[in-house]
């Protein structure tokens, strides 16, 4: 129950820090630690150096403008849940917060540590994609931005290079008229997940985003304004979750189908 | 014959902590938790090491006044924050509201989990003074007593917030 040795380097510079993942020695950024910490603690990540990311002032900033807010990327979830940082999504992200893990980790836990983690069933990674979350990625090479719905692409694996460090979340402004839900099922509060649904309806931005997490890799993404009417229907539900394409186990169909039908209620109280 | 043991060559780094007030200055290796540093080096055994992943909250410890786990990070990491473990709370009024109310409530048995619980119990308080018994088994949900004597923790949170709510002064036991 202890890490193998590696070495912690601290670096104030962002590019510094991405200068050290290109090494050849096998490194990796540690933010909050809360889910790597537990995997170093349980031999599942060895790594030989990690680079600690708490001195990059960058990462800890956050702008809100007219179309929404940039988070840093050591935003931790009790800031998000506790609305110190401004909240654009009438009360989603703060409600997602709120389930994440526990109090006690909800205070290191970071929304980008979170995402570079990319467990299927962590909550940032289904719900930003839900928002329509993008990423800003710094590496020496220079900046890009990724869409949330494509940045996972399979479980604990993402669009990052091994130099890349995903630096801010940008997540859009919902319209006045908006509506979200969010469901999840865990057998113990603060426990992964075992299914996850995640809903933005925003008319007035075009957007009728259903996604499914929790899921064996990357959360799926429906956009479909007709969907709502499907789900709102027991019997068309269950069809379009009998559907191969989906491939889910029937407990995994069983808990989604009571969390669509929460999700809907929930969009059309 | 003898079995030789061989072990890696082990590289240790000068860490300077601010735990409880006070400052320590420890050479560990960089992979060593806080939680371990706190037990092993600073000698503060009132926070207890369960299942070092995060899940159990025995380790629980306040860093620039907040509940953190001190199993999942490295100590080097706590450098330049203020770490207080629960012996710092010795003379805190709220705790020794918390610690009355465990008494008469009969919240703890094997006390394996108190220090942890302790920590989060005056989070709840502090943060949560509405919050109603449903919210303590929320909030409570990241410390695991395997005693399995949640009533009457719960029950010692919710009469330290009513006792709160009414303005009255908890008396010892």
């Amino acid at each position: 129950m202890k890490p193998v040795a590696y070495t912690l380097e601290r670096h104030p510079d962002l590019l510094a820090a991405c200068a050290q993942l290109a090494s050849e020695t096998y490194t990796k950024p540690i933010a909050g630690g809360q889910s790597l910490g537990a995997m170093l603690n349980l031999r599942l990540a060895q790594p030989e150096a990690l680079v600690d990311l708490d001195a990059v002032a960058a990462l800890h900033r956050c702008d809100e403008d007219a179309h929404g807010v940039t988070l840093g990327a050591m935003t931790p979830h009790a800031a998000i849940e506790d609305r110190v940082v401004p909240d654009v999504t009438q009360g989603f992200l703060p409600k997602v917060a709120r389930g994440i893990a526990y109090r006690a980790v909800r205070n290191r836990g970071t929304v980008g540590g979170s995402l570079c983690h990319a467990d299927p069933a962590a909550d940032w990674i289904t719900t930003m994609a839900a928002a329509g979350a993008v990423y800003t990625v710094h590496s020496a090479a220079g900046t890009r931005h990724i869409d949330a719905g494509s940045f996972m692409v399979s479980a604990f694996e993402t669009q990052l290079a091994p130099d890349e460090l995903l630096t801010a979340v940008y997540v859009p402004r919902l319209s006045a008229d908006a509506r979200w839900a969010y469901a999840k099922f865990c057998r113990k509060t603060g426990e992964f997940a075992l299914a996850i649904v995640a809903v933005v309806i925003d008319p007035a931005r075009d957007v009728a985003r259903w996604v499914v997490g929790a899921l064996d890799g990357a959360p799926r993404v429906f956009d479909d304004p007709r969907l709502a009417t499907t789900f709102a229907d027991p019997l068309a539900r269950a069809a379009w979750l009998a559907d191969p394409a989906l491939d889910l186990d029937t407990t995994r169909r069983a808990l989604l189908d009571d969390l669509i039908a929460q999700a809907v209620r929930e969009i059309h109280p | 014959m003898r079995p030789e043991l061989v072990f890696p060559p082990t590289h240790e780094i000068d860490i300077r902590l601010s735990v409880n007030g006070r400052a320590y200055a420890v050479r560990t290796e960089a992979r060593t938790h806080l939680a371990d540093v706190l037990r092993e080096h600073c000698g503060l055994t009132a926070t207890h090491i369960g299942c070092e992943q995060g899940v159990c909250g025995a380790c629980t410890v306040e860093v620039d006044g907040a509940p953190q786990r001190a199993c999942l990070q490295s100590a080097a990491r706590f450098e330049g924050k203020t770490v207080r473990t629960l012996e710092a709370f010795d003379d805190d009024a709220l705790t020794a509201e918390l610690r009355a109310a465990f008494t008469a409530e009969h919240a703890l048995q094997c006390g394996y989990c108190t220090p942890g619980m302790l920590m989060t119990a005056r989070d709840i308080v502090q943060r949560l003074p509405d919050a109603d018994e449903a919210r303590i088994r929320e909030e409570l949900a990241g410390n695991l007593c395997r005693c399995t004597g949640y009533r009457g923790i719960v029950r010692a949170i919710a009469h330290v917030l009513a006792a709160h709510r009414n303005q009255e002064p908890v008396h010892a036991a």
